[in-house]
């Protein structure tokens, strides 16, 4: 408590300019010489002894203060007043330091703050390291969905799971007071909580058992559905709500930190009732589950024990189970499997550009150091310790980098939330975990991480070219010596450093661009400009039968049509470039039958669909609107289901079926069109074939219309024109397919990609052309005199050119020939990133290495001709 | 050599605080005089190094200090012990007596203990 006391107040003795030890200083020699001179003394004799007996006044006024404040802290708060004096002297160094420090943290912030929210910070699930990801696989699907069956016995029979439990994402459709409409949502197992680890914040989580077919409905409200939709009461639960025309009962909601990724922003989460064909057949798949493992099992022997349960269901089902696997991964891994390759790609390519930015600043400080070489070393001379000089450097490094790191954050706040705003809605909405980005705490030591770094090198350089500081060489007048080729020898490797560096992200840009711009160069083959979708459903009450569905189908076209600059319209129960899948098992008519799975797109399309599209039909002719309920069942194949299924073969008039061909299955092929893309663009084209929608009509659909110009404005009349039928019809979706397509993750994450490294690779060419030029502009100016002999002696300019001209050129070809190697390695880290693009790409090597030449032959150019323009008097006359 | 002064630092602290206790307000030349006198001139002390210590005890908020005239009217800082400074020299004057009667009784004459 004393001691503390005595802390503040020595604390408070930095900041206090006067004290009054000097008057009793003062006032005590005084009484001692009043008592000498009373001894009998004279007037000089009783003041030396005084002094003496006191053991000097200096001395005794130091030991005071040292004791009256805290003398470590005092002379660094003296480094630190200095240095400040020091810094806003040179206002331009001190901009041009901190504005390159602030860039360097700043950038690397920002992207390690979505570092730490995909990828850090765990999911907000009770332990979620137990928690796995478990599907079917097929031979052509990776990752397909369970069947419902398939789903009971794999919660029976397995052995390693604590719990399994299955979701699947639905919209629901809500009445509201302005209308209908669709809503996300999300149908669960009851016991799909409980295996995450989530409980409800209000009412009550489901019960095992609800999840029956005769069940009462149920759902669980998100949060922000409970706030947005009913204003956040809690009397809302145990309160009724019909969706899709079925009374639901509402009986909990989940809490705000809760999210799920895979089922994207579902906003009512209901129980799973297996009512229906889908729910009873093992091989219909539409669900995926999530388990958590029993303690001491590891994920690959939970794969291990999934397969064999698979491989006995083949066994036991050959027609519905041939080749359906068994898929288990970490569900972290689901989920931010995609976005993991490009934010670890970024965060190299930020801590690049730090590394980069930070070489710079120090050695920016090295010169510096050697323009000071003079008052350090006369402060040497003075008495001042090495240490003393050392910590001066230090307290610069900790003030530039504190300046730096203070403005870094604040960029990195804005750049998150400007980063953030430019990822899509839906995009977004994939991506949850994003909501809680931030300046957290591991965001915060992560910077002060970085700063520490750079902090220790900036301090570090410059103390370590002071310990080989000579003081009689220093202080000589004019003298450069061995020290100013010390500088330029560490200086030029910094410089092929900053190259190498500069070379690694150019390349980095350019193979990401030119990725991006072979998938955009990737056909849709069809128009995807001018190009309208919307997805549509009707009320089953009045559209359930077949015949009322396909003549509202067909009204809707109608209406649509009707609209000025609508040129062309159709329906399809799945858009071009969503996915491969929602396929059928085919089997030809007239063929040998082995029970294999010919897997198949489907697609249930209308008779203007391809003329809407734009796409091609190669042979035959496309259905009519005519060929409807009861005409016989005619499909469109496109060219890979011809070119697989028949090589060398006219497809038209062939026949195929279901895998028992039942007679009501039976379809006609009429036509072959070129292969529109269903998947994604990075995807491979897939057989599909697609068949009258009339045929086997539908409640929910989308609409494709081709418009004459402008699409975006025509969305709202397009959708008015659709309710106008009947306004409970739900309209979801509205968008323009030139927007999915930019939209599409694969080529938004090509195209930030792209843009970001793109931004690091500009700056950091910038940095090291500038780093190249200081160095070489040092370089003349310690040769100066030199130079001047040359000129005197008769050297050309033109040599003089030479002379510099090749200094920095030895330097940029190192660094180009060393990135270059850096590069291609580092390329081949990034291959998954990379699309029909090879990481030795030649094109992109030869663009970058001209480019990085160029502009190192720029920046060696200007100190050339200013030292080819040397007066040789002048210059002999300087020194 | 760091021992060394710490050691006198602490007894030098004692003896401003006993001097303080028996002669009331006094400034610092004051009482290094006083100290010097009741060893007997003894200890040879520097002046200076007194006011480290006095700052130090003021400081821990055992003395006080206030400016005065003094008697053959010169301005000067006179101090004077607290009422936490008098309970503080009374815990310090007792272990002082304790470690010198325990190091005392290390340098008695040697008593048969069997």
């Amino acid at each position: 408590m004393r001691q503390l006391r005595a802390w503040l107040l020595r604390f408070r003795g930095l900041f206090r300019k006067h004290d009054d030890f000097a008057d009793e200083l003062e006032s005590h020699l005084q009484l001692h010489i009043d008592d000498n001179i009373r001894a009998g003394m004279s007037p000089q004799e009783a003041k030396r002894v005084a002094v003496m007996k006191l053991g000097g006044v200096d001395q005794t006024k130091e030991a005071y203060r040292d004791r009256a404040t805290i003398p470590l802290v005092e002379s660094l708060v003296q480094d630190l007043r200095f240095t400040l004096r020091q810094l806003r002297k040179n206002p331009a160094f001190t901009f041009t330091a901190t504005a390159m420090v602030a860039l360097g943290i700043g950038a690397s912030v920002a992207i390690f703050a979505f570092v730490d929210a995909a990828l850090i910070k765990p999911l907000p699930y009770q332990n979620p390291a137990r928690l796995l990801f478990v599907t079917e696989t097929t031979p052509d699907i990776p990752r397909a969905a369970i069947s419902y069956p398939d789903y009971l016995d794999w919660k029976k029979l397995n052995r390693v799971f604590d719990s399994l439990d299955i979701y699947n994402q639905r919209g629901y459709v809500l009445d509201t007071a302005t209308g209908t409409e669709m809503i996300d949502g999300a149908r669960v197992s009851a016991g799909f909580f409980h295996t995450l680890g989530v409980a409800p914040m209000l009412g009550r989580d489901f019960n095992e058992g609800e999840d029956v077919a005769n069940a009462p409905r149920m759902l669980m409200l998100s949060y922000a559905s409970w706030q947005k939709r009913f204003g956040g009461k809690p009397e809302i639960v145990g309160q009724p709500i019909t969706l899709d025309e079925t009374p639901y009962v509402i009986i909990g909601v989940l809490p705000q930190s809760f999210h799920f990724a895979p089922v994207e922003n579902a906003e009512f989460w209901a129980t799973i009732n297996p009512t229906g064909g889908c729910f009873t057949r093992r091989s219909c798949h539409s669900l995926q589950g999530v388990a958590r493992l029993k303690d001491g099992i590891s994920p690959d022997a939970a794969l291990a024990d999934m397969k064999r349960i698979a491989k006995d269901l083949e066994i036991q089902y050959p027609e519905s189970n041939r080749n359906q696997g068994a898929f288990v991964a970490p569900l972290s891994e689901v989920i931010v499997g995609d976005v993991k390759p490009i934010l670890l790609l970024l965060l190299g390519g930020v801590a690049l550009l730090l590394l980069i930015a930070c070489i710079n600043v120090a050695s920016l400080l090295l010169v510096r150091s050697e323009t000071r070489r003079r008052e350090l070393s006369v402060r040497r001379a003075l008495g001042a310790t090495r240490m003393r000089l050392i910590r001066q450097f230090v307290v610069e490094g900790l003030v530039i980098v504190a300046a730096g790191t203070v403005a870094g954050l604040l960029s990195s706040h804005w750049t998150m939330r400007i980063l953030r705003g430019l990822i899509p809605k839906d995009m977004m909405a994939g991506m949850p975990y994003l909501n809680d980005l931030g300046l957290n705490p591991r965001v915060l030591v992560f910077a002060l991480a970085i700063a520490g770094f750079a902090a220790a090198l900036f301090a570090l350089s410059p103390a370590f070219r002071l310990s080989t500081l000579d003081v009689r060489e220093g202080m000589a007048e004019g003298s450069r010596g061995s020290a100013g080729k010390v500088w330029t020898r560490i200086g030029s490797k910094l410089v092929i450093l900053e190259l190498t560096t500069a070379m690694v992200l150019l390349v980095g840009a350019g193979l990401l661009g030119k990725s991006f711009y072979r998938l955009l160069q990737v056909g849709a083959n069809f128009e995807t400009k001018n190009l309208i979708t919307m997805r549509v459903r009707a009320p089953i009450s009045s559209y359930g039968e077949d015949p009322q569905a396909v003549t509202l189908q067909r009204k809707v076209v109608e209406e649509v049509k009707r609209l000025p600059g609508v040129t062309a319209v159709a329906l399809t129960d799945t858009l071009p470039l969503t996915f491969n899948g929602n396929t059928d098992w085919i089997r030809f008519v007239g063929r040998d039958f082995n029970g294999e799975h010919n897997e198949v797109n489907q697609r249930g399309v209308s008779s203007d669909y391809f003329t809407t599209l734009q796409a091609n039909l190669l042979r035959g002719r496309m259905f009519a609107d005519a060929e409807d309920l009861g005409k016989p069942q005619v499909v469109v194949i496109n060219q890979t289901l011809a070119n697989k299924y028949f090589p060398g073969e006219n497809p038209i008039g062939q026949r195929f079926g279901d895998l028992k061909l039942e007679p009501n299955s039976i379809k006609e092929i009429i036509g072959i069109v070129d292969d529109i893309r269903e998947g994604t663009l990075e995807s491979e084209i897939w057989p599909a074939y697609y068949y009258a929608i009339n045929q086997q009509p539908s409640i929910g659909y989308s609409i494709v219309v081709r418009t004459a110009t402008a699409e975006q404005s025509l969305i709202p009349v397009v959708a008015d024109a659709i309710r106008g039928i009947d306004s409970r019809i739900t309209i979801s979706s509205q968008t323009t397919m030139a927007a999915r397509v930019n939209e599409a993750s694969g080529v938004y994450l090509r195209r930030s990609s792209t843009w970001l490294v793109g931004g690091f690779a500009a700056v950091a060419l910038l940095l090291g052309v500038v780093g190249l030029y200081g160095v070489i502009a040092y370089s003349v100016n310690q040769r100066t005199r030199e130079i001047g002999v040359r000129i005197a002696l008769g050297a050309q300019r033109g040599m003089v050119y030479r002379l510099i001209l090749k200094e920095a050129g030895v330097l940029a070809l190192a660094g180009i020939v060393i990135g270059t190697g850096c590069a291609i390695l580092v390329a081949s880290l990034m291959r998954k990133m990379l699309f029909g693009t090879p990481p030795w790409d030649i094109t992109t090597l030869v663009c970058v290495a001209a480019v990085l030449g160029a502009s190192a032959l720029l920046a060696s150019f200007l100190p050339a001709r200013r030292a080819a323009s040397v007066d040789p008097i002048s210059a002999l006359r300087a020194e | 050599m760091s021992t060394k002064t710490e050691i006198w630092q602490g007894t030098l602290a004692l003896m401003i605080l006993k001097t303080l206790d028996s002669l009331g307000a006094l400034h610092g030349y004051g009482i290094a005089r006083r100290i010097e006198q009741i060893s007997g001139d003894k200890l040879s002390l520097n002046y200076g190094t007194l006011y480290p210590s006095l700052l130090k005890l003021e400081q821990e908020g055992w003395i006080a200090s206030e400016w005065g005239v003094s008697d053959n009217n010169r301005k000067a800082k006179y101090y004077k012990l607290t009422r936490s400074g008098r309970k503080q020299l009374e815990r310090e004057a007792k272990e002082w007596n304790q470690t010198t009667a325990i190091v005392a009784r290390f340098f008695a004459p040697v008593e048969d203990q069997s």
